[in-house]
């Protein structure tokens, strides 16, 4: 009797996908935290760890293994349930957004099954990433909220209005790449952008600040408000020890490891190959996709780059400037991006 | 306006593109990545050290002759002038026989120097008669509690010239041996 029918395959070949992409975004995560602390020390003419293994590559485990088999302090003030669920909150909205981006061109078996190398390709893509993010405040909110301190508190209510307020920008930005490609399917996206070169030509006015909205997503500097170690005590996770201040710690490194994969997705042509016409190089389906997925993952890491870069240059900004910039300029020329956009596709009658 | 370097404050309200801060922002890392290329500052501490400069004064020694007897002979003049009453001692009268440990009749039997009180000015070694103590180039090491830092005799001695002749001339560095 069969109750369910079910392709097997389908099933181990999307677990394989999904433990590969948790796997790689918590060893992109690691190692983002190394170069973190790296690059810091470049910039500032110092040399950086380098005791944990040649060139210090054990570092990450060594950071690991110490947040693990630290005292874990849970305060008695605080509401428990909600303390431990902040950062599993946090965390867990970090990885799930890795589901629709395409990690890399589809791979093609033997047998001719086409094998998608993203974990689900659904129609509202993009807007799903979007919706994720946006339940990722919670992480934030949660954890202020349920340590019981004033500071918390504050970092936690600055956190959730800076990122309601700079998801609009953002999502005004992302209107106007939609009206381009005319499908939220971020595999379409990427197509869409192989075919007709890539979206950063038409609108740089529009990645410029989808950026610096991501910046401010991942709460990173200069819109690091909710973490504001010298102000505010280090923030939200004020009160948070071992693995759970841990998660949260990584939790940001995870977010800033998918907005880059979003951004390159949606305005740096995914994993197309610049410049060049792979498909006429008659390579096999498998070495195509592993290359499209260095190529991706090449250009992630530049922008990984750019946010240390970003970090280790330019100093928090106030309270009110964030409000001022999210709100009074960002918006207006996000809108503006977008009317333009529309005009131009409409003139040309696309 | 005593050096004629103050600079007028510019006050006018930022133009829009200033007030997006980009143009600066831009300014700024590419003052930050020209760091990436430069010279850097620190060093591999444990396996390369800096070397000194001459006049450093670090961890105290006591000094023997040449043939290696103690030059202290435990007058209490370093003690008198140490600023922050870190030394003390206690003489011994050199008994027939031991004319090969200590150089005069007199010796310190005990000499202690609190690490932790010691502002290492050199202060002691001025003061010394007997060239009997110098500050090295070496400075006090961490310790574990505070009885560590008292260091007595042992701590402080350095090591017998034909005995120990490398490990002498190590802790002598640049400090000539004089009498």
């Amino acid at each position: 009797m069969t109750l369910l029918v079910i392709d097997w395959w389908l099933i181990l070949e999307k677990a394989l996908l999904i433990g590969g992409i948790i796997g790689l975004s918590f060893f992109i995560a690691m190692y983002t935290t190394l170069a973190e602390r790296k690059v810091a020390a470049w910039l500032q003419d110092r040399r950086g760890p380098n005791r944990a293994g040649p060139f210090g590559i054990f570092q990450p485990l060594a950071d690991g293994g110490k947040l693990f088999f630290k005292e874990e302090i849970i305060p008695l003030a605080s509401n428990k349930f909600l303390f431990i669920l902040g950062p599993a909150l946090a965390m867990i909205t970090a990885l799930i957004t890795s589901t629709v981006i395409p990690w890399a061109a589809p791979f093609i078996t033997k047998g001719g099954n086409v094998i998608p190398m993203q974990v689900a390709d659904v129609d509202m893509g993009i807007l799903l990433v979007f919706s994720i993010v946006s339940v990722g405040v919670y992480g934030i909110m949660i954890g202020g909220w349920a340590s019981n301190n004033k500071f918390s508190l504050m970092a936690a209510v600055r956190g959730a209005s800076q990122m309601v307020s700079y998801e609009l920008p953002m999502g005004l930005c992302l209107i106007a790449v939609l009206f381009m490609t005319g499908s939220l399917k971020m595999s379409e996206i990427v197509a869409n952008q192989v075919q007709n070169g890539w979206h950063i030509i038409y609108q740089p006015l529009g990645f410029l600040i989808f950026f610096i909205c991501a910046l401010a997503e991942c709460n990173r500097t200069p819109f690091d408000l909710p973490e504001a170690e010298n102000e505010l005590n280090f923030g939200y996770h004020q009160e948070y020890s071992s693995m759970k201040l841990g998660f949260y710690l990584f939790a940001e490194y995870i977010n800033m490891f998918i907005s880059s994969a979003v951004m390159v997705t949606l305005y740096f042509g995914g994993y197309d190959i610049p410049f060049v016409n792979e498909a006429s190089w008659g390579l096999s389906s498998f070495w195509m996709s592993l290359i499209s997925f260095s190529v991706l993952m090449a250009k992630i890491s530049f922008f990984l780059f750019l946010f240390l870069w970003i970090r280790w240059t330019i100093p928090r900004f106030r309270y009110d400037q964030l409000m001022n910039l999210g709100w009074k300029k960002l918006i207006p020329l996000a809108l503006v991006n977008m009317i333009i956009t529309a005009a131009v596709l409409l003139l040309l009658n696309k | 306006m005593l050096t004629q370097r103050a600079k007028e404050v510019d006050r006018k309200p930022m133009t829009f593109l200033e007030s997006i801060y980009l143009w600066n922002i831009m300014k700024g890392m590419g003052i930050t990545i020209s760091h990436l290329f430069k010279k850097k500052a620190t060093i591999n501490y444990p396996e390369q050290t800096r070397t000194f400069s001459k006049v450093f004064r670090g961890l105290h020694v006591l000094n023997r002759d040449e043939e290696g007897r103690e030059n202290c002979t435990a007058c209490g003049l370093c003690a008198v002038a140490c600023p922050a009453e870190a030394i003390t001692m206690e003489g011994a009268e050199r008994l027939p026989g031991e004319e090969h440990l200590y150089r005069e009749e007199k010796y310190a039997a005990k000499y202690e120097i609190n690490m932790l009180r010691c502002i290492f000015c050199g202060l002691c070694e001025e003061a010394c008669p007997k060239d009997a103590i110098y500050l090295s180039q070496t400075f006090a090491p961490a310790n574990y509690g505070r009885k560590g830092f008292i260091y007595k005799k042992d701590d402080l001695l350095i090591p017998h010239p034909i005995e120990n002749k490398e490990a002498y001339e190590a802790a002598l560095g640049d400090k000539p041996a004089k009498n």
